[in-house]
């Protein structure tokens, strides 16, 4: 009786375990189905030129996200093109160079960085960096702006808050998540392997080339995927620091806007056609983001590295 | 399991450098010294704004600290000066405890189903696999979902602080998982079959065995994600709506933070919003640092006891 009694709890529990983990998938496809449902009504009404036209204008019943789906994309990709290096960079130190005691700090600290919130990186960066960042854009645009090709990039006039401010604040922030997954992947090297080059008399930067680097490419490029996608769902920093302009342009110190950031701008006042159609830049946004992260993860988890943490 | 880290060959700190004592090319010598800029560079890069920030919003928050900005009702009019943040202090508190309330007790049976039942089976791989990709969904969308479902369509329940802890709940929920599965992993399976040696049932095992061994590190992991979960923002735009008196009624009513209180205030050309918005950032940071901190105090007794 005792035990049958036992048996039965038994069940129940796992039934239960079960569910919170089958609450995830569930989650996962409610966030789908019902962003995607409410956009509806949007996406019917400007049909596919949602993801291709320029044009956005609420008062005319125009939802074009293309210049959105830009500064997202800009945005991001300057934020990685600063993290990427530095991440690994940090991720190096810590696992081939620092000794012990300076490791635990400086992971420590890294992970600080991690703990600022998003909405105090953005008003610090509007308060106190867009000012020397407009002097600094402007020195750059005075000079290399001036010249033929680059003139198309960096040239003015400059703004302080742009795409440059957004993607440099949203490097610091992606800056520990790389910097993090990277160190994963790093320690899965050999020691052997390492010091079989050292006994060579490689250098250590010849030692990282032969027998670290080739081994942890793949891992690398899954960290620096799973930072591309944080950066571009970040919203709140980005949206205080991006200019709110809506521009299409490949000049990285003018003003311009992404999804996330035009979602927190305008979501409190927007009613009918415009909230389904901020709803559809999410439903853009989610789409973009699990792509990015499921690729990522493929590729991390292939890479005898993060197979460690994911089994 | 624990990761071995092999000893540094006799005598020697770095292994990396004593190549550098020999004869070696300057070519050689200066691509080595490049790279080793490059990695101290990195750690500059990252460092340096945590420090620049942090003392930054200490300076400017600390001029605007007082009991009062402490205890009182936000100001009625952004531009003028007065008035405190207590009504943000406590949804930052209220609205962040509930979503742990949700969040924690079932990212904990998740992982105890990934961990103790499902293992390698094909259902606990994707599970695993898909709370991964969860944790990469950006907080706005956890907020254009509950508002979708809860707030201003679905359910049409309108703004409230819970409808902001379920944002945060399903924010934090892959996070607690992750982690606590990495916790009961290190459980040994010594004690699982000591207690099924005693007879114990499974659950009996998971609930009295395997959960209190592995205790502190869980606690660790959802403190940090109740952190993070503390200074979104996002979210809670969609979600909450704003007030400037303190709100009893978590369940219905419009409700506010202090990240909120940094937002709209960040955004307004006023001295006296900008010192308040300043005010706000402090408590906030003091906030997730204190759960920071201490999620690493909690960790790293864990680290010693097991050691």
């Amino acid at each position: 009786m005792a035990a049958s009694g036992g048996k039965r709890i038994d069940r129940a529990f796992r039934a239960v375990a079960f569910a919170a983990g089958f609450a995830v998938l569930a989650i996962l496809a409610l966030i789908a189905y019902s962003t995607t449902k409410n956009a509806w009504p949007a996406f019917v009404h400007q049909g596919l030129s949602f993801l291709t036209s320029t044009h956005w204008d609420p008062n005319q019943d125009e939802f074009g996200a293309f210049d959105f789906i830009y500064g997202t994309l800009l945005t991001a990709f300057i934020a990685l093109a600063l993290a990427v290096p530095a991440s690994i960079g940090i991720a190096l130190f810590i696992t081939e160079m620092a000794p012990k005691r300076v490791r635990t700090g400086t992971t420590y600290l890294v992970d600080l960085l991690a703990a600022i919130p998003s909405v105090v990186y953005g008003f610090w960066a509007l308060e106190v960096l867009t000012t020397p960042a407009k002097r600094v854009y402007s020195g750059i645009a005075d000079t290399l702006g001036k010249l033929p090709i680059l003139g198309h990039f960096l040239g003015g006039p400059v703004s302080g808050t742009s795409f440059m401010t957004a993607g440099l604040i949203l490097a610091v922030m992606v800056t520990p998540i790389i910097t993090s997954l990277s160190r994963e992947v790093l320690a899965t090297v050999a020691q052997d392997d390492k010091n079989a080059a050292l006994a060579m008399g490689a250098t250590r930067w010849e030692m990282l080339r032969v027998a670290v680097f080739p081994r942890v490419r793949s891992g690398l490029i899954g960290a620096s995927m799973l930072g591309l996608g944080r950066a571009m769902g970040e919203t709140i920093a980005v949206a205080l620091v991006i200019g709110s302009s809506h521009q299409v342009t490949s000049h990285i110190f003018f003003p311009g806007d992404s999804m996330a950031a035009v979602i927190a701008h305008n979501f409190g006042e927007a009613t009918g056609l415009s909230r389904s159609a901020l709803i559809g830049l999410g439903v853009v946004l989610f789409a973009i983001t699990i792509v990015i992260n499921v690729l990522a993860r493929i590729i991390a988890n292939r890479s005898t590295a993060l197979a460690g943490t994911a089994r | 399991m624990t990761t071995v880290t092999p000893p540094a060959p006799p005598g020697r700190d770095d292994p990396g450098s004593w190549i550098l004592e020999q004869a070696v090319s300057p070519r050689r010598r200066f691509t080595n010294g490049l790279a080793t800029a490059w990695m101290v560079g990195s750690l500059l890069f990252a460092l340096v704004p945590v420090f620049v920030i942090a003392a930054y919003v200490v300076s400017r928050g600390a001029a605007v600290m007082s009991v009062g900005f402490l205890t009182k009702n936000l100001q009625e009019v952004t531009q003028f000066a007065g008035g405190g943040i207590a009504p943000a202090i406590v949804g930052t508190l209220v609205i962040t405890g509930m979503a742990a309330l949700m969040a924690v007790p079932l990212g904990i049976l998740a992982a105890v189903y990934l961990n103790e039942y499902g293992r390698q089976s094909g259902m606990a791989k994707v599970i695993r696999f898909m709370s991964d990709v969860m944790t990469g969904v950006p907080s706005i969308v956890m907020g254009l979902f509950v508002a979708a479902v809860w707030v201003s369509s679905g359910l049409h329940r309108g703004y409230s602080g819970f409808a902001g802890s379920l944002a945060l709940a399903a924010l934090m929920l892959p996070i607690v998982i992750r982690s606590c599965e990495e916790m009961l992993k290190l459980v040994p399976d010594d004690l699982r079959q000591a207690s099924d040696a005693l007879g114990a049932r499974r659950w009996r095992t998971v609930v009295s065995v395997v959960i209190p061994a592995a205790l502190p590190g869980i606690v660790s992991g959802a403190m940090l994600a109740i952190a993070r979960a503390a200074g979104e923002t996002a979210p809670l735009l969609l979600t909450i709506g704003t007030a400037n008196l303190i709100q009893a009624n978590p369940f219905s009513g419009t409700n506010n933070t202090l990240s909120q209180v940094i937002w709209f205030n960040a955004q307004t050309p006023f001295a006296a919003a900008i010192d308040r918005a300043w005010g706000a950032a402090l408590t906030l940071i003091v906030i997730v640092f204190v759960l920071t901190v201490a999620a690493r105090l909690v960790s790293s007794r864990f680290a010693s006891a097991r050691n």
